[in-house]
């Protein structure tokens, strides 16, 4: 009978095992947050366009990370990228009015992320407003083209 | 001439019927209502079939996590960007490795022992000793093995990954200096739950299902003979082994194939 409850105390340490190993999956791997969702506020910006933004890339102001991009769609009306992102409320009503928004990269190939920069405007922006001052990605590609055609001249 | 199509009939017959064989055993031991004493007899095969492959799958994550941050960091940093070590090592295991090389082991530690078990129980008349008796083989010695090899490859794939993921992070951020800040919040940008993690557990959970399956039915189907044996289990080595890495392909490509 020991030797069975030995057994049984072996199958419950690796069931176990892995029950905190997909949570550690989950939390520390993938990110997941266990926070309620209602400490987000959400922002909205039109980019023409966003070169190789996804949702969950970051979104920083002065290279600290203060939230995530969560929805990315075209925006039938003018044709540009209507990029949604959640920031952390801590910031809400904090950020002024004409606050810039542009996607860089980090490093030479790394990821996009989102940078933004505040402004001076005395209004501050608020759960569902919109960015008007955005500046779009660089693509190499336009770069290079650009760089030819002026060294052409 | 018409010896060779006899024979060429005759193999086709057999493979078809051996797959129908398959397949019925596979129902006729699947399903059977849970009760008691095949829960104890699923404990015992859990700790057999599980917990003592633990350590293999535990050894073999920590130095595939280790290579795969090594050669990583190798390549990448010739781009200026092995800040995207732990999105490499995490994307990799959680993916790729830690299913399949979870299941390539299972399949050589505990599958061939399963065939090897079964086949000697059919070669010293254990199994029909049991029929006789009026006890069912299939829900006495079949299920409980199905149901613990279904069960416990997904863990031990958990383990692998995580097991890896920090053997990763032992070489990569210990010892050839990435930033520990990058190393996760690139791995946490990148890697998404239900695409990544669950994905994988679900290759996992196929590849558990098949591989138990093959085995058992390697032991049970066998000739019972000392040479039979030795057959069944190599059989169950190959053939797990290329039903995991042929569906491993077939999966990947219905889970990942539309991302372009």
């Amino acid at each position: 009978m020991k030797r069975n409850n030995l057994l049984e105390l072996g199958v419950g340490i690796f069931m176990l095992a892995g029950i905190l190993g997909l949570v550690f999956l989950g939390l520390r791997v993938s990110g997941l947050g266990v926070g309620v969702p209602n400490d987000t506020f959400t922002l909205t910006a039109n980019f023409a366009n966003i070169g190789g933004l996804r949702p969950q890339s970051k979104v920083t102001m002065s290279g600290v990370r203060v939230g995530k991009v969560t929805n990315i769609q075209l925006d039938p009306k003018w044709f540009d990228a209507k990029v949604t992102m959640e920031l952390d409320s801590e910031y809400e009503g904090k950020l002024s009015n004409d606050t810039t928004a542009a996607i860089l990269t980090s490093g030479l190939l790394g990821e996009q992320y989102i940078g933004l920069t505040v402004g001076g405007a005395p209004e501050m922006l608020h759960d569902g407003d919109v960015i008007h001052d955005t500046q779009q990605a660089l693509v190499l590609e336009e770069l290079i083209q650009q760089f030819v055609s002026n060294m052409a001249n | 001439m018409m010896r060779h199509i006899h024979a060429l009939g005759r193999a086709t017959l057999d493979i078809v019927s051996s797959i129908g064989r398959a397949g019925l055993f596979l129902i006729q031991s699947i399903v059977c209502l849970p009760s008691r004493e095949g829960f104890h007899l699923w404990v015992r095969q859990m700790h057999f079939v599980g917990v003592m492959s633990g350590a293999i799958v535990l050894v073999s994550g920590l130095f595939i996590g280790m290579v795969l941050a090594l050669q990583g960091f190798t390549i990448l940093v010739g781009f200026g960007a092995d800040e995207a070590l732990g999105q490499m090592v995490a994307l990799s295991l959680v993916r790729e490795l830690a299913p399949v090389v979870a299941a390539l082991l299972f399949a050589g530690r505990a599958g061939s022992a399963l065939t090897a078990e079964i086949g000697l129980m059919k070669a010293t008349e254990q199994l029909t000793s049991m029929e006789m008796i009026g006890v069912d083989p299939l829900r006495r010695i079949v299920a409980p093995r199905l149901w613990a090899g279904f069960v416990s490859l997904p863990i031990l794939t958990v383990m692998f990954a995580v097991v890896g993921i920090w053997g990763g992070y032992l070489v990569g951020v210990d010892w050839l200096g990435v930033y520990e800040g990058s190393y996760w919040s690139n791995m946490q940008d990148s890697v998404d739950f239900v695409d990544d993690v669950l994905n994988g557990m679900i290759k996992s959970l196929v590849f558990g299902l098949v591989v138990t399956w093959i085995a058992v039915f390697q032991g049970y189907d066998l000739i019972p003979t000392s040479e039979g044996i030795s057959r069944a289990t190599t059989r169950t080595v190959v053939y797990a082994s290329l039903a995991v890495l042929g569906l491993d392909f077939v999966l990947t490509a219905l889970m990942f194939g539309d991302l372009g």
